[in-house]
């Protein structure tokens, strides 16, 4: 009995609306970032990531007054993602209510700024996430490479030894999204996620392509990953946070009910 | 009525002051003003990041005094909050060791980098996560919480408190025991984040705001 996986139901927000979709049964007003977070809150989310996907400056504002309104009613961890470039973004996001901040783009053109971020902040609020892609042929000895761009644009960085370096920066926590299966409902990328999570001493979350709680349990169990992101099959109700729970739960996994 | 959480520029005040007003009417106020500090009714202590930066902040803000008096008076009760949990021991052996407020006898050590869990995983440092709380005597922060209940916690570092009367809660991680609630007359102090710990959380701040130690 000790620490329990996390389950991270994520936001997908674009001009302060949750894109790809939400629907809660009794929640008409399903594209509001702070009706949604409520809900993931009272059905027992043990985290809420917020990712402004446009994150353009006119939208800064918006962003900024959902964090502020989510965390005024949702006590449990907050991350914000999307657009966070410098110091000034993350005091601002921290200010606003945010318990971590989360990386991407700006770790890949600049890596000194996660170190200067976990010195100034602590490493404990500093997320990078890692967008990986499998680079080698099948039968080839696997490889995978940092991707930008929604996944377009490579990076030539291998994926494991960039997620030890952001972790030699200071990232607290590493934010592992399979390009190759985000969108597809085929499950975690399980090779990369045991490859990563092996390879450094900071907690890992798996994402990208979950479509079923088996899906979930193996991130767990043979990834290795200490938590769990989803956003489309919370967010269509094909499965409730408590279902993914009690699933993994019967599965061996600790999980908080 | 006022309850001020000490801004000396270390932690996530916002958070705390946020759940504060949650559970109260009382006015709460994130302050650095000493005499705003003396004279509210209670006093929460946050802290975040490196404890070198901590106590560092403290005594740069000239707080490290109007803290050191508060819990030598208990005058009001105080809560520390992680590091402000920390900052209460003697001594800490982050950054090459820092002399802390010595409010009580012990250490705070860091969780070793070899932990692993009973199915062989490797167990992460931080500590980054939800976690049972042993309630290891009766207190009034308790009340209404379960034995054993889960708090959100992230660190590398972890109590270790010399005197057993004065552990109130314990997690296990990796085989450790830390002393993650700690107490002594009007103070008491948690490592994990009770403003993150979503409903039993709430209850524990809850219960030092109606608190009259």
């Amino acid at each position: 009995m000790g620490l329990a996986k996390r389950i991270i139901p994520c936001l997908d927000v674009d001009a302060g609306r949750v894109v790809k979709g939400v629907n809660f049964i009794g929640i008409r007003d399903a594209g509001d970032p702070v009706e949604i977070a409520k809900r993931y809150n009272q059905q027992g989310a043990d985290e809420i990531t917020f990712l402004d996907i446009t994150a353009s400056h006119q939208n800064r504002g918006t962003t900024v007054d959902m964090v502020e309104r989510i965390a005024g009613e949702v006590f449990i961890p907050l991350t914000v993602g999307g657009g966070i470039r410098t110091c000034d973004d993350i005091r601002t996001m921290l200010n606003a209510g945010a318990d971590k901040v989360s990386i991407n783009t700006a770790a890949v053109t600049n890596p000194d700024f996660v170190r200067e971020a976990a010195d100034r902040f602590g490493s404990q609020c500093i997320v990078v996430a890692i967008d990986a892609k499998r680079v080698s042929a099948d039968g080839e000895t696997p490889r995978w490479e940092i991707f930008t761009h929604g996944g377009r644009k490579p990076t030539g960085l291998d994926a494991v030894e960039w997620a030890r370096t952001m972790v030699e920066y200071g990232a607290g926590e590493l934010l592992l999204t399979s390009m190759d299966r985000d969108g597809t409902k085929a499950g975690f990328d399980i090779g990369v996620t045991r490859a990563i999570v092996d390879a450094v001493g900071v907690p890992v979350i798996a994402s990208g392509g979950v479509g079923t709680l088996d899906h979930l349990v193996a991130g767990v169990k043979e990834g290795g990953a200490d938590a769990v992101l989803a956003a489309s099959i919370f967010h269509f109700g094909e499965y409730s946070i408590p279902d993914a729970k009690r699933y993994m739960q019967e599965h061996g996994i600790e999980m908080r009910l | 009525m006022t309850i001020a959480v000490i801004d000396y520029g270390m932690g996530n005040l916002h958070s705390v002051a946020k759940a504060l007003e949650h559970v109260t009417h009382e006015h709460v106020v994130v302050t650095r003003d000493p005499r705003r500090i003396q004279g509210a009714t209670r006093v929460v202590l946050p802290g975040q990041g490196a404890i070198r930066d901590c106590m560092g902040e403290l005594e740069r803000t000239e707080l490290r005094g109007v803290v050191l008096e508060l819990i030598a008076n208990q005058s009001k009760p105080l809560l520390g909050v992680c590091v402000g949990q920390q900052m209460l021991l003697e001594h800490s052996e982050e950054n090459d060791g820092i002399e802390c407020l010595n409010f009580m006898p012990g250490k705070v050590r860091r969780f070793a980098d070899n932990l692993r869990d009973a199915s062989g995983e490797r167990l992460k440092v931080p500590h980054m996560g939800w976690n049972r709380v042993v309630q290891r005597h009766a207190h009034p922060l308790w009340e209404g919480i379960e034995d054993g209940a889960r708090f959100y916690f992230v660190h590398s570092y972890y109590v270790d408190a010399a005197d057993d009367s004065s552990v109130f809660g314990t997690t296990e991680y990796g085989g450790v025991h830390a002393h993650v609630a700690v107490g002594r007359g009007s103070v008491f102090a948690v490592q994990f984040h009770p403003e993150k710990s979503a409903g039993d959380g709430l209850r524990l701040l809850e219960n030092f705001v109606n608190w009259a130690p």
